[in-house]
């Protein structure tokens, strides 16, 4: 049931918190992040998982 | 015709009807339409051929004969084998996927239930060689009626309390009463979860039930059970709306996060009581000599 899981991309609205690794889309307000993670969501078969107010990640799993 | 064609042939026919009995259709839809069932009526019919000449065969001091049985076997585990392979290559198919528990509960009945054709034949063969054709029907009868009882094991509202709870959200964690269930990051899929989704705790009665509702293949049957009979709102492609099982770790009761198309409380609590109880996830830590001993099961 449960395959390998891997972050797909990072969502972010405050740009000094994260560095390296997947790639990084960064928006300007929480209402943009949102619509990108949605959108992301969808394309990568993904799930959009919040960890802050200012950052989501898309997990496959 | 000798004395021995009509024991013979009324063991077959008792060992097949036998057959058919079990092979039931239900909400499972396995074994499927025709082609399925042919299949194994057909193999039926061989068990019963098998179960039938036997006693004939030991009659007439032809003991090699009965080597045949074991003939029988290792064709009944390749049933098992061909069942279990199908199964599993469907299985990826689904948007619930039944699991491999599932899977091997279900190839193991097929086989075992072959085996009880074997049984019946031989027992109706034999009464009716010792006996008359009336006694070999009194006995064929019984061992339809105990075959049937061998083959229905326990359900799950046998061991456990089934009761609705809301699904509620804390920031992006889902939660089913207070089990965690998973993170949902956006806003939409959030709400869509809190309309479509429902949410059931399972408490087990016993320390032995806790483990056999821990284990996951057993939540998986009952995601799949539920999925099939209620609908699945879910595509392929859309991961986060995933019906899950999370376990409390406290003390051991299930939280059931399900998507139906049929969102009846009801309905939904007869059909996860209605999940059977696979064979391969019990377990009986109260039978172990240490807990005994120590007189607190």
């Amino acid at each position: 049931m449960q395959i390998e899981k891997a972050i797909l991309a990072v969502i972010t609205t405050n740009r000094s918190a994260i560095d390296g690794g997947a790639p990084i889309f960064i928006c300007k307000n929480r209402k943009e992040a949102e619509d990108t993670a949605a959108n992301l969501e969808a394309i990568t078969d993904g799930i959009a998982h919040e960890l802050s107010e200012e950052l989501f990640i898309i997990v496959r799993h | 015709m000798n004395e021995y064609t009509l024991p013979i042939l009324f063991g077959v026919i008792i060992g097949t009807v036998a057959r058919i009995l079990m092979l039931r259709t239900d909400y499972r839809q396995y074994p499927t339409y025709l082609h399925g069932k042919v299949i194994h009526v057909s193999l039926g019919f061989i068990a019963a051929a098998l179960g039938s000449v036997a006693i004939p065969a030991i009659m007439e001091l032809e003991f090699t004969a009965v080597t045949f049985l074991t003939v029988a076997a290792t064709q009944f585990r390749e049933v098992r084998n061909m069942e279990r392979n199908t199964l599993t290559e469907v299985d990826s198919f689904e948007l619930v996927p039944r699991g491999k528990t599932y899977i091997e509960g279900i190839a193991i009945s097929f086989e075992s239930r072959n085996y009880l054709v074997i049984i019946t034949s031989f027992i109706s063969t034999l009464v009716f060689l010792v006996w008359n054709v009336y006694y070999a029907m009194i006995a064929a009868i019984a061992c339809l009626i105990i075959s049937r009882i061998l083959m229905s094991g326990s359900t799950i509202k046998d061991i456990v309390d089934i009761k609705h709870h809301q699904l509620h959200f804390e920031g992006a964690g889902l939660y089913v009463d207070n089990i965690y269930i998973m993170n949902i990051g956006l806003p939409e899929r959030q709400e869509e979860i809190l309309k479509y989704g429902m949410g059931f705790v399972l408490t087990p009665k016993n320390m032995n039930v806790i483990t056999t509702i821990a284990n996951l293949g057993q939540r998986q049957a009952i995601l799949h059970d539920v999925s099939v009979t209620l609908g699945v709102f879910r595509d392929s492609g859309t991961p986060a709306l995933t019906p899950l099982i999370k376990r409390d770790l406290d003390d051991g009761r299930i939280g059931i996060f399900i998507l139906p198309q049929i969102r009846e409380v009801d309905k939904a609590i007869k059909v996860i009581g209605a999940v059977p109880v696979l064979e391969n996830a019990i377990r009986m830590p109260s039978e172990s000599g240490s807990v005994k001993k120590g007189g607190n099961s």
